[in-house]
């Protein structure tokens, strides 16, 4: 247990050794960065749950990621079906004045879900059928939704007084379920922690969860096994697409209450960072979307303060990603295996060598 | 008038193919190698960036072109690290590697340029005009006025075709994507050819960047890659991992990306969006119909450790 924290933590404060010598070249104060980050992040009652609101999207990204990760699918793709799913939500959104407000959120989030998982669809389906490496497919993928998002903005769903590029507001009956006000502390917060739960039995506690990872293991050995691997990636990249989506329409209905010309600032990716973090274990990428989304929040407070460019935060979640990595090789598991005599490690050494 | 915009568009056509095609050709020796550099976005990034601060800081185009080069040749060299001595996923450790660029171009841009408002300009590498071969109509200017790299970029192709196919150093190279455990075996050292790879690699596409920044924009914006080192990814796929069918892909993407432009400029009643799309979906679409006929090597992707 102590290791499987233990690692995670490692790679951060490593990253964030490495990250106060690139503040230094840029002549900024470490300490002064990182305290300003905490302030922003955590300072106050209103910075903490911000914190939160911050990473719900990368709880839904991070789950997206796990689910697709989990069967070696490497789904590149999650922000734009994210995109496609507010997108979704922003189109039926408008259109859902005087239906009751419970069936009226259930159906803008049904609506993103559907679009994420018919965007991730595409791909999944490509894969099975015609043998299109899904890591371009999705990443292809995520520039025509951008693209289609500044269209449906520009275009179709713009607001009636054309006067900027927005979609008209999403009728007050579809909008979240809002909790202790001025916060924006809102219900689908609670809906993520719920599927990240589900996500969790899903994965380890089904037999589809079980057909799932063991195709990730091992492709060739699931199909001689019968596992319908043609029709399981389809599902899978869907599955993974429609949690995506949903993040995007939790975002629509709960904060933005309408499109805009960018809806994600790179969740899709974060998500990596965040589900690597989690060693794709559901339950821990709510921890791991905590501590990226208080990054993310902390960041415009670090800006002020030090003058250092958000942007420091991608750097930050790279550094994250690529230390884990090299933490968690079979290399260096082969080099602790020698001088250990837990069995426990080899069986943690084969999973990490699938991520 | 409509030949002038013809030979306006394919003069820009082989120009926006060039930094997809030096890219697309770093990418397909990495690949022949056995290792997939999805981080080949974010070294083409960095090429550009510190190309343009190089010759910024220094006044000077060649220094600015080692720049991007060394940047380039940076971040293939931490995939090189995880990939090759770690063995760790290639698709990770790339797509970390492409967030990493972003960010340290994008912290270090607004460190630089962001606040002060000072102009990131420099004086562009000028177009070479061939002789009288430039004043040919509608083919002149295309094939004989254009950028040193340009030239640069299509030479390559026959070179690396040739290097590839015809010599024992391309046999072993291929060997290493191939059957790593054989070539090994036969004391090829499949490591130090991936590295070998990943460095004439690096070289190839920090000049993309360069390209990008050095002689096309004579500027640099955040992101300004814009996804070209993933649609290389997929002109190696879709020029059948050869170096002429390389070159092929890259004009078509290239006379999409031109289109796009002249139509913009044109301002037809099509959305905009549609035409900034067309060179992604037409990836999507190329690959899915066409993708599947090329053999990609047997141990593409797969990492390899030692035994």
């Amino acid at each position: 247990m102590l290791a499987t924290i233990g690692k995670p933590a490692g790679a951060i404060a490593l990253a964030i050794a490495l990250i106060s010598f690139v503040l230094l070249a840029l002549g900024a104060s470490p300490a002064g960065v990182f305290s300003a980050l905490y302030e922003g992040a955590f300072g106050n009652w209103i910075a903490f749950t911000d914190s939160l609101v911050k990473a719900t999207p990368l709880v839904f990204t991070g789950l997206a990621i796990s689910v697709a990760f989990s069967a070696a699918l490497w789904n590149i793709g999650a922000d734009g079906q994210l995109v496609i799913g507010a997108i979704a939500a922003g189109a039926v959104g408008p259109f859902l004045g005087g239906w009751p407000r419970p069936l009226a959120i259930a159906l803008i989030l049904i609506a993103g879900a559907l679009g994420g998982a018919a965007w991730s669809g595409i791909c999944g389906w490509l894969r099975a059928r015609r043998d299109t490496n899904e890591v371009i497919s999705t990443i292809m993928l995520n520039f025509v939704a951008a693209q289609i998002l500044s269209w449906t903005v520009h275009g179709p769903l713009m607001e009636a007084s054309r006067a900027y590029p927005q979609s008209m507001p999403i009728a007050s009956s579809a909008e979240m379920y809002m909790f202790m006000p001025p916060t924006r502390l809102n219900l689908g917060m609670l809906l993520a922690l719920i599927l990240a739960i589900a996500m969790y039995l899903f994965l380890f506690r089904s037999e589809p969860g079980f057909q799932l990872r063991a195709m990730g293991k091992n492709r060739r050995a699931a199909n001689f096994f019968r596992i319908p691997i043609a029709s399981l990636t389809v599902w899978t990249m869907a599955l993974s697409g429609a949690l995506a989506g949903l993040g995007g329409a939790v975002q629509i209905s709960a904060i933005n209450h309408r499109l805009y010309e960018k809806v994600s600032p790179g969740w899709g990716f974060e998500a990596i960072a965040v589900a690597l973090v989690a060693r794709l274990n559901p339950l821990a990428i709510i921890v791991a979307a905590i501590f990226f989304g208080a990054l993310d929040n902390g960041s415009q407070a670090m800006q002020r303060a030090e003058g250092v460019s958000p942007v420091l935060v991608q750097v930050i979640q790279a550094m994250v990603i690529l230390i884990l990595l090299a933490f968690d090789t079979s290399a260096w598991g082969n080099l602790r295996d020698a001088f250990s005599r837990t069995p426990t490690a080899t069986s943690r050494t084969t999973e990490a060598h699938d991520v | 008038m409509f030949e002038q915009a013809l030979e306006a568009f394919l003069t820009s056509t082989i120009a926006m193919a060039t930094p997809i095609l030096l890219a697309a050709l770093g990418e397909f020796l990495v690949e022949e190698s056995g290792i997939i550099n999805i981080g080949i976005e974010g070294a083409m990034l960095s090429g550009a960036f510190f190309a343009l601060s190089g010759v910024y800081f220094t006044g000077n185009i060649a220094v600015g072109l080692l720049c991007g080069m060394a940047a380039a040749i940076a971040i293939n060299a931490m995939l090189g690290v995880l990939v090759i001595n770690l063995a760790v996923n290639q698709v990770v450790a790339g797509t970390a590697l492409d967030i990493l660029a972003a960010g340290i171009t994008g912290v270090f841009y607004r460190k630089l340029f962001g606040i002060t408002g000072k102009a990131f300009i420099v004086t562009p590498l000028r177009p070479i005009a061939i002789g009288p071969l430039a004043r040919i109509p509608l083919l002149g200017p295309m094939l004989f006025d254009q950028s040193p790299l340009v030239y640069f970029a299509f030479l390559m192709v026959p070179n690396i075709a040739w290097m590839i196919y015809r010599t024992r150093y391309g046999l072993r190279l291929r060997a290493a994507g191939e059957r790593p455990e054989a070539a090994d075996a036969l004391g090829l050292g499949v490591y130090a050819l991936r590295w070998q790879a990943l460095i004439a690699s690096g070289v190839l596409t920090g000049l993309a960047g360069a390209f990008l920044t050095v002689a096309y924009a004579n500027t640099f914006v955040e992101n300004i890659s814009a996804g070209r080192g993933f649609v290389a990814l997929a002109v190696v796929i879709l020029g059948r991992r050869n170096p002429w069918g390389l070159a092929a892909a890259s004009i078509l993407f290239g006379a999409a990306m031109a289109l796009q432009f002249g139509l913009q400029a044109v301002g037809t009643a099509i959305p905009y969006q549609l035409f900034l799309a067309l060179p992604y979906a037409l990836t999507l679409i190329v690959l899915a119909f066409f993708g599947g006929q090329a053999r990609d090597p047997s141990a593409l992707g797969v990492p390899y450790t030692r035994s």
